[in-house]
């Protein structure tokens, strides 16, 4: 490109010229408005005295234009020569110059190109972080709304992201559109139980009775009814679900002890007298009673007097009280106290992750390549 | 590899671009035509490197090549393929790069032209063109350079701004830098005229198809500016004298004005001094457009750019450019020959007429722009001047101005007979006058001021017409001969008139605002609003989603009378990139009128806010200027050769071919 420039520039430097055109082009400009003047004239366009006028006019000023004119004949001397001379190295070297020096100091000249389609045939979908794979699902869906697999895929994702809000509506949308089922039920219900901080909300619950209408044994929305229960203070009627799931459970199921916990939880003696007793009491009185409790129960742990399932009620308290810090605390000293007792440690994971406490956690890779990205 | 190509290009357009400057002006000074016949290929190949950076960053564009700093801020994957080429320029960088490329694009036409401009004009003329690019360029390299690249590339871009996603911005941007970058070629022209020292008729005819063009150019890009922000801003305005609308309006007035005293200048070789003047003026004031608009001194809808490094950087270039030019003009001017005499009325002295009232109305305009950023500037108190001063202000100067505009137009060159002229455009005047009065029969009363522009554009229109049917027929002839006649006139009198006419129509447009209704209410489903005839019925708020927003789209079931004639839609969008929402008008023409529904806020009750507009005659405003530009584009197809006749004849068309054929028409 920059010997084309430059050639290009060069070329009529070492040409020879024609003769100068200014002068003929003046003269011509004023002749030819004289003959059209006389044209008009012809034609009767003009009444000849104005015609006359005009004519007379543009002759004084054909004349001018002569008389104006300065001689500017070719030039061949020496000084000319050396002249065109200069300007040819001024061209030589200013343009290369100019260019090579301001792009050097601009340019990336090693940056490749980056289209769209180029990264998308690139990227390895598991090299993606989450956000861009969930950006790329976002713009698929985007463009097809209609798509319920991708509604399917999208939901557990954003869940996952504590996005639950979104969660809600992607599963809600992948069940209007793949139709319902048991499980999707089960699961737009979660969302919609985490979107309300692990409150069973009626319209939570009207999902999971459909999710069991649909299909009777699902486990998770047995789960979730017995919680429900559990939050209206029907201690009874959840441990009653529970100990139903269980008995109907596979033996391998990946959610038994998960179970097997909550029942051990409800059907602590001291907890369920307790309970019916403060079931019994006025609003203000009765946090004011739990609250006592949980910092009962707190002291002890802190002595160490405790085992697994006091911890998981502790964590599991707080998380109900709204106090997720606490229950981040209490989650944090359990895993270290019972540090080397694996069944226990996985029970509090499961624990954690039904509650989100450390859902922070999970995300740190994720949240460091973004901010490398933006720098 | 495209990316960088692109932007090598641009540095290399630098280098040629300062060949361009110096090689020429050294060859005119020392009268060498070798020196002097480098301008033309260093022009074709500035325009052709920058034509190739432009085509390198329209395709990363395309592409959605996101290792783009300039791509990731203004694209997005999945925006519609239209809204990525125009998203181009739809941002400060890209559309300086436009900016310099229509620059150079009109470099590359000058060097082209044959025979009709004199060697050492041409070669100084595209050497100060040449330094407008070096100017420009650098700019856009050291302050705002396209090419800068991010890495790595980010996943997905930040999207155009919405209220820039429309058809309108494909069009209006490039029209109306055609425009702006058009005068400065007459600007090229006059610097060059004053370095010669030499100004005369072929000067003017030079420099007329230029400014013609651009202006017919800008006239294009302020009127679909213009419409493109009566639809889309959704507050049924279509002229805010917003300081961005200021700044494309000044130049194009004093553009107006240039194009007359070219007239002048070629035809009787008089006003020499002012157009050149005009010729300076004009094409700083496009410079100021492109500062006010590009620095961020102004908050509006256009001042993407917000950095006062840039600001700076223009106000650099402004005062290089404005103050030199101007600087050169006090110190050469006065050695320039005053050329032919005119008697008072003529139509010399109409057109010396319509340039004072262009040029006041162009002070106004900008005094009204630019007083508060200059009060701020001192005193830091902040003011806002609005349409009710530019009504009070320029209104008076334009009604007059349109009022003579067919008087000049009938009046003889170099003397004329007012007595004359008048008496031809009776027939016109007695036709306004009963028009405004059937009009106010009918409407039974409205504004003085709008009877009073119906009146105006309805003069404008026939006196414009009448022109050419006074050249063209007499009383008792037969009409076939009349059309002959007509058809023989030369198009620049065709063009004229048109062009006048179409100012006509748009000033029809203007009034008939003033019979408008507009009627404002929260609207549920099923429930109706009413405006002048027209009822609408809300029948339904329905959300939709497309790739880069969500939109509620409320449909209406329009009747007049009772009786349905039609439905009509209107949006709201939220452009979830940006997290922006934008409406968009919901628009039905009856005729030449209106209705223009504008959405509002939705109510927690289910309800939504509707602005309805019933605007009678309002597409006139926007007809009427494209023939206006039409007419100007039609002048400028006649042949460039005019002659200056100091009688009311105008140039015959001075081919030969067409001569013949004229000959054979008359005989």
């Amino acid at each position: 490109m920059t010997g084309a420039s430059v050639l290009l520039v060069l070329w009529p430097l070492s040409r020879r010229q024609q003769a100068a055109g200014g002068r003929v082009d003046d003269k011509a400009f004023f002749r030819q408005q004289i003959a059209d003047i006389e044209r008009e004239v012809a034609r009767g366009l003009l009444p000849e005295s104005e015609g006359e006028a005009a004519r007379t006019e543009a002759g004084r000023r054909l004349l001018r234009a002569m008389d104006q004119q300065t001689q500017e004949g070719d030039q061949k001397g020496e000084p000319a020569l050396r002249r065109r001379r200069a300007a040819s190295a001024i061209a030589l070297s200013a343009i290369p110059l100019v260019a090579l020096t301001l792009y050097g100091a601009l340019g990336q000249p090693d940056v490749p190109d980056a289209p769209l389609s180029k990264r998308l045939a690139e990227g390895d979908p598991r090299s993606l972080n989450l956000n861009e794979a969930v950006a790329r699902v976002e713009g698929h869906l985007a463009r097809q709304p209609e798509d319920g697999r991708g509604w399917e895929v999208l939901a557990p994702i954003y869940l996952r992201a504590g996005r639950f809000q979104d969660a809600v509506r992607a599963y809600g949308e992948a069940l209007r559109l793949n139709g319902a089922s048991g499980t999707r039920l089960a699961n737009l219900g979660e969302a919609m139980v985490m979107a309300g901080d692990g409150v069973v909300s009626a319209e939570a619950r009207t999902a999971f009775d459909k999710a069991l209408a649909a299909e009777p044994g699902n486990a998770k929305a047995g789960f979730y009814l017995a919680l429900a229960a559990e939050q209206d203070g029907d201690v009874a009627g959840a441990l009653a679900r529970l100990r139903e799931l269980l008995a109907s459970a596979p033996a391998d199921a990946p959610w038994r002890p998960a179970v097997e916990a909550r029942i051990a939880a409800l059907a602590d003696p001291a907890r369920s007298e307790a309970g019916q007793a403060i079931a019994g009491m006025a609003p203000e009185d009765r946090m004011q009673a739990i609250r006592g409790m949980v910092a009962q129960l707190a002291a002890r742990a802190a002595a160490g007097e405790v085992g697994l399932d006091e911890w998981l009620r502790l964590i599991r308290s707080y998380a109900v009280l709204g106090d997720r810090t606490e229950a981040a605390k209490a989650l944090a000293s359990a895993r270290e106290r019972l540090a080397g007792d694996d069944a226990a440690l996985r029970r509090l994971d499961t624990l954690a992750g039904e509650l989100h406490i450390e859902r922070e956690s999970a995300a740190p890779p994720a949240e460091e390549r973004k901010t490398e990205g933006e720098p | 590899m495209i990316v960088e190509i692109g932007h090598y290009a641009l540095t290399l357009a630098l280098g040629l671009s300062v060949v361009q400057c110096v090689l020429p002006f050294w060859g005119a000074r020392v009268r060498d035509p070798a020196l002097m016949a480098v301008a033309a290929p260093a022009a074709l190949g500035a325009f052709a490197a920058i034509a190739i950076a432009f085509a390198a960053l329209t395709c990363a564009y395309i592409v959605s090549d996101f290792s783009v700093v300039n791509v990731v801020e203004n694209s997005h994957s999945m925006k519609p393929f239209l809204y990525k080429i125009s998203g181009v320029w739809g941002n400060h960088e890209g559309s300086m790069l436009l900016w310099v490329c229509i620059l150079t694009l009109f470099g590359g036409v000058v060097a082209l032209t044959r025979n009709s401009l004199p060697e050492r004009l041409k070669a100084l003329t595209l050497s100060v063109q040449a330094s407008v690019t070096i100017a420009f360029l650098l700019f856009i390299l050291f302050t705002s350079n396209p090419f800068a690249r991010a890495v790595p590339a980010p996943f997905e871009g930040r999207d155009l701004n919405p209220l820039l996603q429309d058809v309108g911005l494909a069009v209006h941007p490039p029209l109306l830098y055609l425009g702006y970058v058009g005068f400065s070629i007459s600007f090229a022209f006059a610097i060059a005229a004053l370095i010669d020292g030499r100004i005369d008729a072929v000067w003017a005819r030079a420099v007329r198809p230029w400014t013609l063009t651009a202006w017919v150019f800008l006239t294009l890009g302020i009127s679909m500016g213009s419409y493109w922000a009566y639809y889309e801003l959704g507050w049924g305005g279509w002229w805010f004298w917003d300081p961005v609308e200021n700044a494309s309006f000044m130049p194009w007035l004093a553009g107006t004005a240039l194009i007359h005293s070219t007239v002048v200048m070629e035809k009787r070789d008089a006003l020499k001094v002012w157009t050149i003047l005009l010729a300076i003026l004009t094409f700083s004031l496009s410079l100021i457009g492109t500062f006010l608009v590009r620095s961020g001194v102004l908050t509006s809808v256009h001042a993407f750019a917000t950095d006062p490094e840039r600001g700076t950087f223009i106000l650099i270039i402004l005062m290089i450019f404005i103050g030199g030019s101007l600087a050169l003009f006090a110190w050469r001017a006065p050695m320039l020959r005053q050329g032919g005499i005119f008697a008072p009325i003529s139509r010399e002295g109409a057109l010396v007429l319509n340039n004072l009232l262009l040029s006041t109305a162009c002070a106004t305009v900008f005094i009204g722009t630019l007083y508060p950023l200059a009060l701020e500037g001192l005193t830091g108190g902040k003011i806002s001047v609005g349409p009710p001063y530019f009504e009070m202000t320029f209104l008076p100067i334009a009604m007059p101005l349109i009022a003579i505009m067919p008087l000049g137009q009938t009046l003889a060159w170099k003397r004329g007979n007012l007595l004359g002229a008048a008496q031809r455009l009776m027939a016109a005047f007695a036709l306004a006058l009963a028009l405004a009065l059937v009009v106010l029969a009918v409407t039974r009363g409205g504004p003085v001021l709008a009877l009073l522009g119906v009146g105006l554009g309805f003069f404008a229109l026939f006196g414009s017409l009448s022109e050419i049917v006074t050249r063209s027929w007499s009383r008792g002839m037969p009409l076939s001969t009349a059309w002959r006649r007509a058809r023989g006139l030369p198009r620049s009198a065709w063009g004229t008139a048109i062009a006048h006419a179409g100012i006509g129509v748009t000033v029809l447009g203007i009034a008939a605002t003033a019979w408008g209704v507009e009627s404002l209410a929260v609207v549920k489903p099923g429930e109706t609003i009413s405006a002048g005839h027209y009822a609408l019925r809300l029948d339904g708020v329905t959300p939709y989603t497309a790739p880069t927003y969500r939109a509620n789209v409320a449909r209406f079931s329009v009747f007049r009378g009772g009786v349905p004639t039609g439905t009509l839609e209107a949006e709201k969008r939220l452009y979830t990139p940006r997290g922006m929402a934008t409406t968009e008008a919901g628009l039905m023409t009856r005729g030449l009128g209106q209705l223009y529904v504008g959405l509002g806020e939705e109510d927690p009750t289910g309800g939504i806010g509707v602005r309805l507009y019933w605007k009678p005659f309002v597409l006139l405003i926007w007809i009427g200027t494209l023939v206006t530009a039409f007419g100007g584009g039609l002048s400028l197809t006649d042949r460039q050769l005019r002659i200056g006749a100091p009688a009311r004849a105008k140039a015959r068309r001075a081919q030969p071919g067409d001569g013949q054929a004229d000959a054979l028409a008359t005989s």
